[in-house]
Parts: structure tokens; C-alpha cells; sequence
């Protein structure tokens, strides 16, 4: 059974369509890339799966639940995460607090519970802080634990990112052009944290990408997305031979 | 308490107390707006309206049914609240410059109300409020209210409420749902307002519509912006600061309320952030980096 499937899915902003009749499915487990030239609707596609645009027709189905109309807040807490084409951290709040943030809403303790500092709340708190300074330390980032998210370096606040994206314990993890503006040795460093997540914590990942080096690296499936429709899907071999990609996006070798 | 009240009135002079209990006041109608404005970036402009509606109620309530005085405080403070809910409705849908006008209009509707309200005494206002408002009280109330600003703020609903000033969108993909949060930070920040409304219209003796004008909601915008959004220490701070300048400002007479408004904007030059507006602890603590030095190369 798929993670994720989109039937028909299609977005529209005033005359503009988007997204023209998506359908596709992530299977469990897998690292799955979105190419496409800019403005294919790559992003527009990653904001409709995760409910920050309604799409105007079709439906997405995540782990059995229809998710098309539900806000953000709700698709983020039934196990989707994700990190931002542009880093969109919180600035003024330290790294762990960015973490830890995000590791917070599936507990129980309300408003009173953490006036009064009930011990189900302590409690709570403290497997946050656990949960959280893990996921830094995995992403190397202890050590800056206490500085704020914005005094990090451009790399740094990309796998901050990550990290916060993971905090929920999310079955889908969204990222969207995770190597923009990284050197070819970060770039590595990228991928082997990428598959590291994928294998330890058994979770789909879904990828916007324009390195084509790192995206057939590291994709098992690819779907190849233009002026809103997709043209080609299938692994990195059959995506670098289909004439259509190769055409409207990789270009033709003179 | 008496003992305390016994105390404090026997050594310190009426009119220096008069301020420090103003001062009280001021502080927890501070930590309610740094709550909604500083702490999740909703800007109120209009946090005088909360504070009519509290000082009134309570005022009302003693005067006219006899309710005790405390009941009045909690009942002032509620039905601000209660006001600061149905006013973070709009919330949701503004940001920034049209929340700020919402606000506005809010406030100036409560004002325009209360001047043509007939139990409130019209333009006249309500007079013979019996004086409840004692330094013990004002002491006490305060420090709960720091404390449990305190609590909320490094709780998980205070760091969501930083989240989203920070950055609205980032904080729904983390769960967080913001129009819940948002709507809770009016209500809170209102309540605040109420009780310190409630705290002065038992003070004062008197209370009329003009002591909650737009001014009084830029007074206590200021102390919040002064001391820095978002910050505790900052808001007490920037209360105290501005309780007092008016009264120092005394002896220049006429001229006060200009060297007023030049102290803030020169403050405002020099620590654009508040005055305690980007320090914590930590970077006071945190061991200095030494400084390389790269010898320079022709």
C-alpha cells in the first residue's frame, strides 16, 4: 500500500493552472525525486500535499486518511515533514528550542497542566528535550544547541531544518531542494544523511531537487513534472532516456 | 498583608508609593500585551479598550450590586477577556498594519460606548470607587503574574506563540495550530488588560472615559517595544521606565511631554531591539571567542 497517492490532482490560481491532473504514488520506504524545469508547480505540489493550498480538484490519500482539505497544522501532526525551498526557521528562538518546537504536538498537557507544571507535563517536556537533542546531535548541531537559529551557517540551518522536520516523528518527510546553495562536499554529506534517515528511521522521503547528479544518485523513482503536468515517471535510467525529459528538461546533446 | 500595608505606608512616602503601585499596574497590563504583541507578533494597538472594559466592569459591579472586591477584579478581567476573544477572531485573517487598524477601532468603539454608557456615568465617568487597590495587593498580583508569564513562556505554548511570530507558515508545517494560538494570545493578553483596568479603577477613586484613549494604548505599546518584544525582564523594565520618566520630567515642566518623546526616540536609535530586547543570560555567560588575527596580505 502506498504512503502517499495523488488521483487527479489539479491547482489553480485565478486563470493559472498549476497543477494539472497529478496522479502518483509513494511507496513506503522509498526516496522518491520530483524534477522539473522552474516553476513546473514543484513547490506548488509540496504546498498542496501538505494543506497550505487546498487543491482546487483530486484527492490525496496519506496512510489511508484523505488529507486534500485539512489544514496544515493537522497533515503535519498525522505524520508529514517538511523543510522549506527558502529555510524558513524560527530566528530568534535557540536550535534545540527550533527542535523541540516541532516535537511537541502530539502530547496531552494543555494550557493549565503547564501553568501549574503538572508532572505529566514535566514529563512530557523532558522526552521532548531527549527526542530533540538526539535528532541534533545526529545532525551535528549540539554543540551550537544553545545559539540562535539564526547565527547558524547557511549549511547548518539547512540540516536544522531537517532536524526540525523529523522532531514529529513524521512517516514523510518532505524535502524541497535540500542542496540548493551547497558545494559538491556538503552535497555528499547530503546524501549520505539522507539515506542514514531513510534506513534508521524507516520513513519515505519525497525530494524537490535540481542537482541531477544528487537527484539520480539517491531517487529510486523519479517524476518528472512540466508546466503543471507530469511527463515521465520511473527510475533514474529510464528517466534519463525518456525523449520527453530529455527534451523538455535534461536538454538534447548537440 | 496589614502588617506589610502597616509597613510599607509608614516608610515610604504617599506620593512615591502612589507611583510604585501605579507602576504595579502598569507592569501587569505590560506582561498581557507582551504576551499578545511581543511574545506572538499580533499587534494590538488598541490594549486600552481591554482595559476600559475591565476598569468598568469591576467599577460597575461594586458600585451598583455590591460584589466583593475580588469578585469584581476576576469578573473585570474575564469580560475583557471574553472581549479579547471575539477580537482575535479577526486576528486570523490580518497581519501587521490591518490588525493594528482592527485593533484601533476596537478600542475607540469601547471608548465611544462607554462615553454615551449611562450606568458607566457618560462623559462625566464613575466616581466614589471605594479605594481597594492596596501595595500589598498590587505586590503580590504582580509577582503572580510575572511567574506565571514566566511559566507560560518557556512552556510549549510560549515557544509555539515565539514560533509564530517567527515565521506563521514554518510553525503550521510543525503542527502548531496557529489560529487556536493566535486567538489564545488576545484572550490572555486582554485578561491581563482587565485585571490591571479592574486594579486601577479601585485605585483612582475615579475613572472616566478619557483615561483609556488611543494614547493609553500607545502608553502601553511603548513599554512593551521600550524594554523589548517578547521579553519579560523587558516588559517590567520598560513599565517602570515609563511610569516614572513622566514624574522625573516634572521639574521641566511644559516641556515634559517633549523630552518624553525625545527620550524614546533616542532609546529607540540606540537599542533598536528594546533596551533588554536581544540579551538572555546565556550570552552573558557564554565564554568570548577569541579573535583571530589574519595577518593582511599585500
Amino acid at each position: 500500500m502506498p504512503v502517499l497517492e495523488l488521483q487527479g490532482v489539479s491547482q489553480e490560481f485565478g486563470g493559472l493552472r498549476a497543477l494539472d491532473g497529478i496522479d502518483m504514488k509513494v511507496e513506503h520506504n522509498t526516496i522518491f525525486g520530483i524534477i522539473g524545469p522552474n516553476g513546473a508547480g514543484k513547490t506548488t505540489l509540496f504546498n498542496v500535499i501538505t494543506g497550505i493550498y487546498t487543491p482546487t480538484e483530486g484527492s490525496l490519500i496519506f496512510r489511508d486518511t484523505p488529507i486534500a482539505s485539512l489544514s496544515s497544522h493537522k497533515v503535519a501532526r498525522l505524520g508529514i515533514g517538511r523543510t522549506f525551498q527558502n529555510i524558513r526557521l524560527f530566528n530568534r528562538l535557540s536550535v534545540l528550542d527550533n527542535v523541540k518546537v516541532a516535537a511537541n504536538w502530539n502530547r496531552s498537557a494543555g494550557l493549565l497542566a503547564s501553568l501549574l507544571g503538572m508532572p505529566a507535563y514535566v514529563r512530557e517536556q523532558k522526552q521532548c528535550s531527549t527526542k530533540a537533542e538526539e535528532l541534533i546531535t545526529m545532525m551535528g548541531l549540539y554543540e551550537k544547541r544553545r545559539e540562535y537559529a539564526q547565527s547558524l551557517s547557511y549549511g547548518e540551518q539547512r540540516r536544522l531544518e531537517i532536524a526540525r522536520a523529523l522532531a514529529s516523528n513524521p512517516c514523510l518527510l518532505l524535502l524541497d531542494e535540500p542542496a540548493a546553495g551547497m558545494n559538491s562536499s556538503e552535497k555528499l554529506e547530503l546524501m549520505d544523511l539522507i539515506w542514514k534517515i531513510r534506513d534508521d528511521m524507516q520513513l519515505t522521503i519525497l525530494l524537490v531537487e535540481h542537482d541531477m547528479h544528487l537527484v539520480m544518485n539517491i531517487c529510486e523513482q523519479i517524476a518528472v513534472l512540466d508546466y503543471g503536468r507530469k511527463i515521465a515517471e520511473g527510475d533514474p535510467e529510464q528517466i534519463k532516456s525518456d525523449p520527453r525529459v530529455i527534451q523538455s528538461y535534461l536538454g538534447v546533446e548537440q | 498583608m496589614k502588617l506589610l500595608e502597616q509597613w510599607i505606608t509608614g516608610i515610604i512616602d504617599p506620593y512615591y508609593l502612589r507611583i510604585i503601585i501605579l507602576m504595579g499596574i502598569n507592569i501587569i497590563i505590560a506582561l498581557g500585551l507582551n504576551i499578545t504583541t511581543g511574545v506572538t507578533g499580533q499587534l494590538s494597538m488598541g490594549h486600552a479598550g481591554f482595559m476600559s472594559i475591565g476598569a468598568y466592569t469591576s467599577a460597575i459591579l461594586t458600585l451598583k450590586l455590591g460584589w466583593p472586591f475580588w469578585l469584581t477584579l476576576l469578573a473585570g478581567a474575564a469580560v475583557a477577556a471574553l472581549f479579547g476573544f471575539v477580537i482575535g477572531l479577526p486576528a486570523l485573517r490580518l497581519e501587521g498594519d490591518y490588525l493594528a487598524i482592527v485593533t484601533i477601532g476596537f478600542a475607540e468603539i469601547v471608548r465611544v460606548f462607554f462615553l454615551n454608557f449611562e450606568p458607566g456615568g457618560k462623559a462625566v465617568g464613575l466616581s466614589g470607587i471605594p479605594q481597594e487597590t492596596s501595595f500589598s495587593l498590587v505586590l503580590i498580583i504582580t509577582i503572580l503574574v510575572v511567574f506565571f508569564s514566566q511559566r507560560l513562556l518557556s512552556s510549549r505554548i510560549g515557544k509555539a506563540m515565539y514560533a509564530i511570530r517567527e515565521n506563521e507558515i514554518a510553525a503550521e508545517a510543525c503542527g502548531i495550530n496557529t489560529t487556536h494560538l493566535k486567538v489564545l494570545s488576545f484572550v490572555l493578553g486582554a485578561f491581563l488588560g482587565g485585571l490591571g483596568g479592574a486594579l486601577y479603577a479601585h485605585y483612582m477613586y475615579y475613572i472616566s472615559p478619557q483615561d483609556f484613549d488611543f494614547m493609553r494604548s500607545i502608553e502601553v505599546l511603548n513599554m512593551v517595544v521600550l524594554g523589548g518584544l517578547g521579553s519579560i525582564p523587558g516588559a517590567i523594565l520598560g513599565a517602570a521606565i515609563l511610569t516614572i520618566l513622566p514624574e522625573m520630567l516634572r521639574v521641566v515642566a511644559e516641556y515634559r511631554m517633549l523630552f518624553y518623546g525625545a527620550l524614546l526616540v533616542i532609546l529607540m536609535i540606540f537599542r533598536p531591539n528594546g533596551l533588554l530586547g536581544d540579551i538572555r543570560l546565556y550570552d552573558l555567560v557564554k565564554p568570548k571567542r577569541e579573535k583571530e588575527v589574519k595577518p593582511c596580505r599585500s
